[in-house]
């Protein structure tokens, strides 16, 4: 056993600039390590810290209240937009219906057939968090995660129930007296209440809102609808009241994919440390201004930060960029009469040349980069052909499967009969006509549906097609004895002002043909 | 052992091995890691102690809650059992010539059929009914022993030719081996052949026809589906329609035996079997009942089904 304050002294001299554990916002130093599951005298496991970050106001503070604002807003509210689609259709705005596989947004429309558009979305989605990291860093770990959101929010509700910063520190280390237990049990039931709330917009997607809600509480929604809402309660209860800054930095994935995809152009926030070094108090910085930097090391950047990290250690894992910090470090630097942007939003490599003496870049120059170009055309490009094929597409399909076996039946006077399953797809909200002729066969070919009966057989049939559906019909197409056929289509006709068509394409099978 | 040292460019404590000069950092887990750890050895255990878990000889210990994969697959049978219950008590109640008259219940008829089919019947009539030499064709326009629903039923239930079924449907045409020289049959089988326009007419066939043959098939060969005797003047063969098989068939019949299925499926089952075969497209109407035309029908269990074979 090495000597333990040994390890201390060289610990905290050595672990300057780049102190792992400090890197994973854990804070923990070796000589913290405490004991139980000793490992040769360490700790291999360290005990859970809460951050109580401390309240701060300034411009990025506020667009991470509009952010949330919005981002809530648009979570709670839009199950509850009404959207009329006539009688044959629901009246939810946005909508997965998945008991019929249908995907309803405003006034789009999407069938099983054209996932591709919710497919195109999901990688437009994945495209557009390359594009946002590669243009403005983590961003989207910063102000619209939903993790950050909510653990945003559930701090809210500490700061409301149990004072700010240094109060809660207190409050933490305070036994358990009766007036503990009444906030502890006062701010648990508020998170218990806004996880619920989550768990319940949720659900609201997959059902119509106002019916699924009387349901849910009358006790007649499926058992799936409360099982989703127990989870979602259970899981934003635990991540967002307890485990907050832990998921960023141990269980998501993002934050270790943009380690790689960050570089010196990316926009990070950045400890100037060429100005701000050697920290040292205002009294010290008076006696001899030489010899110290812009930081007066108040840990005010700490202080505020919801993953409680310290940004003077350089770039981290746990440092989810949503800016708090500079608006800490920019009120302080206002108040000790020094220019902002100790602490900003800046590329490393604008950092470098600051440093060297050149003027200080405007950071909305890292967003000119190529790949950031490169990305942009890629999403788009995914966007306006979505765009276009939404455009596009027609609301009426028509597909044509012949029966293999058998292939062709001969029939009592000779003549011969194919049959055919026939699926007419009628993407409008209302039940429409359709014709059904064929196309290339010789003349005589009749053809006829179980619904119509061979008495009525004809070249051309209409079939009824309900709304929002498609219509599976069996037919049956005969040449009369001695004629041939061989390939040919059917023709669909909606017979509406529409006039929408499609033609499927088929074969008519025959003794002796291949 | 313990040479604990801090790393110089990390500044992190190592764990104090090494192994040929390689070292590990001692980066702490977060402890809550440690206790989802622990849960899930906690879940297995009540796993253990709950389902099936532990190999024996023969199976594995059965779980406090008595749960197996065999005993749910018989839970959701009996469970989908029970859900055709109202469909299948419907149509035991409906007469089988009723049965077009409500398009559900057909279409239901028309499935459960279908799947009935791929068990029983696959084996003789192929799995598209399409049949096959000496089995018959079930979607052809063609029947030997009529075509409505309800005579489809009988066949199904009492089956042809079954020696343990009074009711079966039974005939045997006589074998003319030696009865005709080799003059005749080919005159005979050149009639036959004449009757769907194959071969020319020819005097000494027809004579021999009117005299052997018509009183069973008809003066003109339309066959007569009450005794189950074939038409021959159609363009389907049973046996095969050239001259050579025709002949075989005048000196040496052969008979097609299908069980009576009354003793192996119940009568709903049947019925639902009748429904299908009728549906392959060559049914007939029952003739004095003269129904309208069947009201548009919802095909398509019936259609998918036919996918899936």
């Amino acid at each position: 056993m090495a000597d333990q304050k040994d390890i201390e002294r060289t610990g905290t001299e050595a672990g300057k600039p780049r102190d792992w554990a400090g890197a994973l916002g854990s804070g923990a130093t070796p000589s913290a390590a405490g004991a139980g599951h000793g490992f040769m005298g360490s700790s291999l496991y360290e005990k859970g810290k809460t951050v109580h970050n401390k309240r701060i106001d300034g411009p990025f503070r506020r667009f991470k209240w509009l952010v949330m604002v919005v981002t809530l807003a648009i979570y709670y509210i839009t199950p509850w937009i009404r959207w009329d689609r006539g009688p044959y259709a629901p009246d939810q705005a946005v909508l997965v219906d998945l008991a019929h596989r249908r995907f309803y947004m405003f006034d789009i429309e999407i069938w099983p057939h054209e996932f591709y558009f919710v497919a195109g979305m999901l990688i437009m989605a994945g495209i557009g968090l390359f594009l946002v990291t590669s243009a403005v860093g983590r961003a989207w770990c910063g102000y619209a995660c939903p993790q950050t959101v909510w653990t945003d929010l559930f701090q809210h509700v500490d700061r409301l129930i149990d004072g700010d910063r240094n109060a809660r520190m207190r409050l933490d280390k305070a036994p358990w007296t009766a007036s503990k237990i009444a906030r502890r049990t006062a701010k648990w039931a508020i998170y218990l209440t806004i996880a619920f709330w989550t768990g319940g917009a949720w659900i609201m997607y997959f059902a119509d809102a106002p019916t699924l809600t009387v349901n849910f509480w009358a006790g007649q929604a499926a058992p799936v609808a409360y099982a989703t809402v127990a989870i979602l309660t259970g899981t934003t209860f635990w991540l967002g009241g307890f485990m907050r800054e832990q998921v960023c930095i141990y269980m998501c994935p993002w934050p270790r994919i943009q380690t790689a995809m960050l570089d010196e152009k990316s926009l990070i926030v950045t400890y100037k440390d060429w100005r701000g070094e050697q920290r040292g108090s205002l009294k010290k910085a008076a006696k001899d201004p030489e010899a110290y930097g812009d930081c007066i090391d108040c840990l005010q950047c700490v202080a505020v930060c919801p993953t409680g990290v310290d940004i003077r250690e350089g770039q981290q894992i746990g440092c989810i960029t949503c800016g708090l910090c500079i608006d800490a470090c920019d009120k302080v630097m206002k108040e000790v009469g020094r220019p902002r942007g100790l602490i900003d939003y800046a590329t490393l490599e604008q950092c470098e040349a600051e440093a060297a003496g050149a003027p200080a870049t405007p950071a909305w120059k890292a967003l000119l980069r190529p790949r950031v170009f490169v990305y942009f055309g890629v999403w788009g490009a995914i966007g306006a052909a979505l765009l276009f094929a939404l455009g596009t597409r027609t609301h009426t399909d028509l597909t044509v499967s012949p029966d293999r076996n058998p292939p062709f039946m001969l029939l009592k006077d000779g003549s011969v009969r194919n049959a055919y399953t026939l699926r007419l797809r009628n993407m409008e909200a209302r039940p429409r006509d359709m014709e059904v002729a064929l196309t290339g066969l010789p003349a005589g070919a009749v053809m006829w549906t179980e619904a119509v009966s061979l008495e009525n057989a004809a070249p051309t049939q209409v079939i009824k097609v309900p709304a929002n559906e498609t219509k599976v019909v069996r037919a049956y197409v005969m040449l009369p004895p001695g004629e041939r056929g061989d390939s040919f289509a059917f023709r669909l006709t909606s017979l509406d002002e529409q006039g929408e068509q499609d033609v499927a394409e088929t074969t008519f099978a025959m003794p002796g043909s291949k | 052992m313990a040479n604990k040292r801090i790393d110089q460019p990390t500044g992190t404590e190592t764990v104090g091995h090494e192994w040929d000069g390689i070292e590990e950092l001692n980066t702490p887990l977060p402890r809550w890691w440690l206790w989802t750890f622990y849960a899930t050895i906690a879940w297995a255990l009540v796993y253990v102690v709950l389902y099936p878990a532990w190999p024996l000889i023969d199976k594995a210990t059965d779980g406090t809650l008595g749960w197996s994969s065999r005993g749910q697959l018989a839970k959701e049978m009996s469970a989908a059992d029970a859900a055709r219950e109202g469909v299948v008590r419907q149509i035991a109640a409906t007469d089988i010539e009723q049965l077009a008259a409500s398009p559900e219940l057909m279409g239901q008829a028309i499935a459960g059929g279908a799947a009935a089919f791929k068990v029983n019947c696959v084996q003789c009539h192929g799995a598209g009914a399409a049949g096959s030499p000496g089995y018959p064709n079930l979607n052809d326009d063609d029947w030997i022993w009529g075509g409505t629903l309800s005579e489809i039923e009988y066949t199904i239930t009492h089956g042809i030719r079954w020696e343990g079924d009074d009711a079966t449907r039974a005939n045997y045409m006589p074998a003319f081996q030696g009865m005709f020289d080799a003059g005749q049959v080919n005159a005979l089988a050149g009639h036959v052949l004449s009757l769907s326009g194959k071969a020319k007419p020819n005097a000494a066939g027809a004579n021999l026809f009117a005299e052997n043959c018509a009183a069973c098939h008809g003066p003109a060969g339309g066959g007569m589906p009450e005794m189950g005797a074939p038409a021959l003047n159609d363009a389907i063969w049973l046996f095969g329609g050239t001259e050579a098989e025709v002949k075989k068939q005048i000196l040496n019949p052969r008979h097609g035996v299908m069980p009576a299925w009354n003793e192996r499926l119940d009568p709903v089952t049947i019925k639902m079997l009748a429904a299908y075969v009728h549906s392959r497209g060559g049914g007939q109407e029952a003739a004095p009942a003269a129904t309208e035309t069947p009201a548009p029908t919802d095909v398509a269990q019936a259609a998918k089904a036919e996918n899936d074979g």
